[in-house]
């Protein structure tokens, strides 16, 4: 009885080896696919600029089942090439399933050290920030957890932080901006923080630095960064008209305000934030 | 009232406004030429609270300590800013800034929306 169970359970523990190498061989395809095709196609393709929304859950989809079918067809490849498994000897190979398993063990692990490197340095980097505002800048008179930096240059930025988010404006913008466009500015940081796209940039941000060699890495962080953008103008868009939007970008952007608004690495889209007000 | 955060932008102002170091009795009177009346044990506590983050340090060799800001008001606001300004966007995920610098077809493409958008209404 109970050998027989035995056997039964190992025969049901035994996968073809054919089997494994042809899932193994897919996995590739779909990790390969997901690592360059399909991003490249996604950054050059003009619909995302209409529908950010969409275009930011396929990044999302792509970068997570990018990551996890190239875990996979690790893990798959070397359950194929360990000889322990591929005999079907199941218990004298519990080792080699252990050892075949490492490469896609060291993937997933690296790839997570990262994320948590780039949570920490980024919330130190807050913290410091933080603590900065808290001597450099006065509250705003009327509005919550908005800050005025006393400083000429006109910049307007949030630091997402959990709850105690802080929109800081400076008094050069304020300056600068007529009451509707400074509505603009609020409203599109304001959604910043309420949609949490901290969480969806720090994510990217750690894809990018984990893959510093791969090219694709640093175009999705730049496309996801440009499709943010797009969704805090489309709320800003809910509250004031297009031209009063166009006008604070000006006001702000083509001030002589130092900090290029695009990166290099491929992205166009950037471009499509500004086209996408007159469309 | 005031919180810990307004608290310690005020004793740190008074520390850079001094021409001299300061002790936390000498905080207290400038505070108290300003209006706010507040126990020197709690000026000692923000004191060392702004000590452990770095903007002050103190002199202990003399009774009360001392205390001197670490950088003037101007190289923190150039601090501040660097991190604001001197990156690209995309570049930083401490903050989400409005809008960098725009380029020039950029700002082209948005001076044609403003011109269409006045003749049109």
């Amino acid at each position: 009885m109970l050998p027989a169970a035995a056997a039964a359970l190992d025969g049901a523990l035994v996968i073809p080896h054919g089997a494994i190498v042809w899932a193994a061989a897919m996995l590739w395809l779909v990790a390969l696919l997901l690592a360059w095709p399909v991003p490249v196609w996604l950054a050059r393709v003009g619909w995302p600029m209409r529908a950010p929304v969409i275009a930011l859950l396929v990044w999302q989809g792509v970068g997570l089942a990018g990551g996890l079918s190239m875990i996979g067809a690790l893990a798959l490849t070397g359950l194929a090439v360990a000889p322990g498994v591929a005999q079907g000897a199941a218990v004298s190979g519990a080792a080699a399933l252990w050892l075949a398993l490492i490469p896609a063990a060291l993937f997933a692990i690296y790839l997570l050290v990262h994320l948590a490197v780039t949570i920490v340095q980024v919330t130190r980097q807050r913290h410091r920030h933080l603590a900065l505002l808290d001597m450099l800048s006065a509250p705003h008179p009327t509005r919550a957890r908005t800050r005025v930096l006393d400083d000429a240059v006109p910049v307007a930025y949030c630091l997402p932080r959990g709850a105690g988010s802080v929109t800081v404006l400076s008094q050069g913008l304020l300056d600068r901006l007529d009451p509707d466009e400074l509505v603009a500015v609020i409203a599109h940081e304001r959604a910043h923080v309420e949609q949490r796209h901290d969480i969806l940039l720090l994510a990217f941000r750690a894809w990018r630095s984990a893959l510093p060699w791969f090219p694709v890495a640093a175009l999705a962080d730049a496309e996801v960064a440009a499709l943010v953008e797009m969704l805090a103008d489309d709320h800003a868009r809910r509250e004031v008209r297009d031209e009063v939007l166009a006008r604070a970008i000006l006001a702000v952007g083509a001030s002589g305000v130092p900090g290029a608004e695009h990166d290099a690495a491929g992205s166009t889209r950037g471009s499509d934030r500004f086209r996408r007000l007159v469309a | 009232m005031a919180t810990l955060g307004e608290l310690e932008r005020a004793v740190m102002d008074a520390v850079w406004d001094a021409p001299a170091p300061l002790s936390a009795y000498d905080v207290q009177e400038q505070l108290e030429a300003g209006g706010r009346s507040l126990a020197a044990t709690t000026l000692l506590t923000v004191l060392s609270r702004l000590e452990k983050k770095g903007f002050v340090a103190s002199d202990r060799s003399v009774r009360p300590y001392r205390y001197t800001a670490v950088a003037a008001r101007a190289d923190h606001v150039a601090e501040l800013m660097h991190e604001v300004l001197g990156e690209s966007r995309d570049r930083s995920a401490v903050l989400a800034r409005f809008v960098g610098s725009v380029s020039e077809e950029d700002a082209a493409v948005l001076r044609e929306l403003l011109r269409s958008a006045g003749s049109g209404g």
